[in-house]
């Protein structure tokens, strides 16, 4: 197996008695898209923030890209090259979709302490944005406030700006829920030619986008890693589908 | 400097956290229970106060004056509360900030209008006129000993409200969740229309008390109202024993540093500059000391978990 | 390029703040003319306010602490001018001055500097507490003016002779009301610019989500602090020119009333709008003067118009003439 590009080890988390992250072991390696599933409350989302550096992981470490990021802040990963997107969307509502991906723009090209250009009129924002928009199919929406963009929309914007800031790892936090069929099988697809660009890994419900687009899958119960392996591997292992398949399908 | 005198400062110290929590308290509640920051809760100390001294004017009884402060107090709470204050809770900070400074506005000058500028005075009551002995040879004013008194009463009292009664359930559980209370069945409008009159209650208690010790004036409780505020960032807003705990803090770093301060400098500089610049640093003593707590815990001493 | 609704009416009250003044003259009121600088004055405060309220979403109560903190400069330093005595800092002299230009930049890094020190502490916090902390910082210097002795304490500070200003003469009214509007549109321009730039765009998505802000590897609490500080310094700059247009520098300029003033300004203006300043303390300016005429209870008025504003009619005054505000 290549290098992976994000590596895990032993990962706990306690909120007092509870154990939301519990010696987790977890790998991305180029290329794939690594399924992280679980019933509701087994740890997901805990993990996915450690992971991006909103929580502080008590125990273990969180190696990415060969360094060991336990002690950077958010913005450090992101521009690191950590792209994350939102369980719940997460963007600058009364900004366009253009103005939210030029934010991202801006932050890779270096200072935000640039007080007098405008960017409205500032191409070497303007272009990379667009053309990102242009990649996620929003492009006609560009000039649209976040606030008028439906929930798909909002959704392929967050996984643009992850695009615009260059990023060498997803980590998407249940990017198809409250979209609908027409809505899941676009962006299906979509995930499916991004995998080529970075790693991605995804937190999903929706069993049949996980078993469509994954290369592995981990389950996660109660914060310990239960199964991880290839998909096939998953579907049979019994002690998942006590825990966890037995309850959805 | 005698043990005496420093016993005096300490209970001064006391009885000004004492004042400073009846303050805090309500300010501390109705931001737990509500989200509001209200501003206005000075103008209501000035209610109690004003209620208080034309009362026991007109009674020549200081204690039904104490009795009316609460009552138009808690009224005045419950009628802003009904009419202003209920449609502010689902707005931003800067709207309730705003609204209640006009509050204060409209309460001063109505004051102003009703009272005219002159202020009132409020006699101590007999019963608690004299001194008492301190050890050391001091003696120390009966009332303000009194006042230490009502301040541990009501914390008690407030205690006993929240962690034993049906109201203080419905209090905590409005703190943690609002959506939770509504499931419950209990009226919510009622709830915050009873709770910010509690508040209300407080400020005005507060404001009768003190206005025995000073004069009742129009602008009276906005020098409380700043102190309330440092005393519940330094406690952690929402949090009743993080408001008791600044509170003594607040009233006894403020009076040890007025009167330690410029004698601590007259150690090492002219005695008449000393004093100035001693008097000049305690007025500032419990900023640096908020800012202090504020650099090692963001969200004050007994921060509430969001 | 045509002009949008906003931009016309932004150049109808920058046009009709320079009227005031001139058609006073025609009729022979100078008041007005004295009226007319309050107004550039107070909306110059504001301006420097609604660069951390409207931008950036920092509900500053203590902006009174910069304009008092300026407006002391420049009665320090003209006091040492008149008294040709100079200001002793125990290591080092610096003798006074009575030159605007001076004033203004003393003013403007004291202010600064005060900034940095509060916004470092306060901007760690927000919501509530970042309103009471920068209220109880504020009174922190009040206080101080009230008790420190050598500047007059709660009397206040005189200055005998309006400051100079290279080649015009600041005692005629116009004169120096013309400096002020000069700079009012200054800070306006530069408002604008910041609004419109990188830093701007970091600033208002830090406003609209922190949490965004960071995921794209922005750290929002710097972007804040600048822009804090920025802000701190233009609202300095005014209380500079404030203590010049009244002669007079006192603690009531540190005020927590001045700050909740501000406040009101940038709200019956319009938040974040560039010309909601303006517009706020034409409004209030005209407001104190008609009212104050008519009553002496006229605070108890604008604390019902102002409660009416925020139950009622939200947006302001620009956004009442504008329409909307537009992101681009």
């Amino acid at each position: 197996m290549a290098e992976p590009i994000l590596d895990i080890r032993q990962l706990s988390k306690s909120f007092g008695a509870l154990k939301a992250t519990d010696g987790v072991d977890l790998d991305l390696v180029p290329g794939e898209i690594h399924a992280l599933i679980g019933p509701n409350g087994a740890g997901k989302s805990t993990l996915i923030n450690q992971i991006a550096g909103t929580l502080r992981p008590d125990t273990g470490t969180i190696r990415f890209l060969g360094q060991v990021i336990n002690d950077l802040k958010v913005p450090e990963r992101a521009r690191l090259g950590l792209g994350r997107s939102f369980q719940i969307s997460s963007l600058a509502p009364e900004f366009s979709a253009l103005r939210n991906v030029m934010l991202a723009v801006q932050s890779v090209q270096g200072s935000s302490f640039r007080f007098f250009k405008p960017v409205m009129r500032d191409a070497s924002l303007i272009a990379p944005a667009m053309e990102v928009l242009e990649r996620v199919g929003l492009a006609e929406r560009a000039r649209i406030p976040v606030a008028e963009l439906s929930h798909g929309e909002r959704r392929q914007l967050e996984i643009a700006i992850a695009l615009a800031l260059g990023s060498r790892a997803f980590l998407l936090d249940e990017p198809m829920a409250g979209m609908g069929p027409e809505g899941s099988k676009t962006l299906t697809g979509f995930l499916d030619k991004l995998r080529e660009e970075a790693p991605i890994l995804l937190v999903e419900h929706d069993m049949d986008a996980v078993f469509a687009l994954a290369d592995r899958i981990t389950v996660l119960v109660y914060g310990r890693v239960i199964a991880s392996g290839k998909v096939e591997d998953i579907r049979k292992d019994p002690e998942v589908r006590k825990a966890y398949l037995g309850d959805e399908q | 400097m005698s043990i005496a005198l420093l016993l005096e400062q300490i209970l001064n110290g006391l009885q000004l956290g004492v004042m400073l929590f009846l303050m805090a308290a309500g300010l501390t509640l109705i931001f737990g229970v509500m989200g509001l920051i209200n501003l206005a809760h000075g103008s209501l100390y000035m209610v109690g106060a004003f209620a208080c001294a034309t009362v026991a004017a007109w009674t020549g009884s200081f204690w039904l004056g104490l009795v009316a402060s609460l009552v138009a107090a808690a009224a005045a709470g419950a009628i802003v509360e009904m009419t202003v204050i209920r449609r502010l809770y689902d707005r931003d900070h800067l709207d309730q900030v705003l609204a209640t400074f006009a509050l204060i506005l409209i309460f001063s000058e109505g004051t102003r209008w009703v009272f005219g500028s002159l202020p009132l005075y409020l006699n101590i009551p007999d019963l608690l006129r004299g001194t008492i002995p301190l050890p050391g040879g001091g003696r120390y004013q009966i009332y303000r000993i009194a006042i230490i008194a009502v301040g541990v009463a009501v914390a008690v009292g407030l205690w006993l409200l929240i962690a034993r009664t049906r109201l203080g359930m419905r209090i905590r559980a409005g703190e943690s969740d609002r959506e939770m209370i509504a499931a419950l069945g209990i009226d919510i409008r009622t709830l915050y229309t009873v709770v910010f009159a509690i508040g209300a209650a407080l400020a005005g208690l507060a404001g009768a008390m003190v206005g025995a010790l000073q004069s009742v004036q129009v602008g009276m409780g906005e020098p409380v109202l700043i102190l309330a505020f440092v005393v519940i960032v330094i406690g952690g807003i929402g949090s009743i024993k993080g408001a008791l705990v600044g509170a003594v803090l607040v009233g006894l770093i403020d009076t040890m540093g007025r009167f330690l301060l410029p004698r601590a400098f007259s150690v090492f500089m002219d005695p008449s500059e000393a004093s100035l610049i001693g008097s000049a640093i305690a007025s500032m003593l419990i900023y640096m000391f908020m800012a202090l707590v504020l650099a090692f815990r963001p969200r004050g001493l007994f921060a509430t978990a969001k | 390029m045509t002009m949008n609704r906003e931009t016309i009416v932004n150049i109808s009250l920058a046009l009709l703040l320079l009227a005031i003044p001139l058609i006073a003259l025609q009729l022979n009121s100078p008041f007005y003319v004295t009226l007319a600088t309050r107004m550039a004055i107070l909306a110059l405060a504001a301006v420097g306010l609604n660069l951390a309220l409207g931008l950036g979403g920092m509900v500053s109560f203590g902006h009174a602490a910069y304009f008092g903190v300026g407006g002391y400069v420049a009665g320090i330093l003209a006091h040492h001018a008149f008294s040709g005595l100079p200001l002793d800092f125990g290591l080092f002299q610096v003798p006074g001055t009575n030159m605007m230009p001076i004033i203004w930049v003393v003013a403007i890094l004291v202010s600064g500097l005060l900034a940095l020190f509060i916004g470092a502490i306060s901007i760690r916090t927000s919501g509530v507490y970042f309103i009471m902390i920068t209220l109880a910082f504020a009174q922190m210097t009040y206080y101080f003016a009230n008790s420190w002795p050598a500047y007059g304490g709660e009397d206040g500070l005189s200055i005998f002779v309006r400051n100079q200003f290279p080649g015009v003469n600041t005692l005629r009214p116009l004169t120096y009301f013309f400096i002020c509007y000069a700079i009012l549109l200054a800070a306006l321009v530069l408002f604008a610019a910041i609004r419109d730039s990188r830093f701007g765009a970091a600033l208002q998505a830090a406003r609209q989500n922190e949490v965004r802000v960071a995921t794209v590897g922005i750290n929002a609490n710097r972007i804040r602090l600048a822009a804090f500080v920025i802000s701190g310094m233009i609202t300095g700059l005014a209380g500079a020119l404030y203590a010049d247009l009244n002669r007079f520098v006192s603690p009531s300029m540190l005020s927590w009333h001045m700050s909740g003033e501000f406040i009101v300004l940038i709200i019956l203006g319009g938040v974040a709008r560039l010309y909601g300043p303006v517009a706020g303390a034409m409004l209030f300016v005209m407001f104190e003067f008609l009212l104050g005429g008519m009553t002496d209870r006229w605070q108890f008025f604008l604390g019902l118009v102002l409660l009416g504003v925020v139950l009622l009619a939200r947006g302001g005054l620009v956004g009442w003439l504008a329409g909307r505000a537009r992101h681009g």
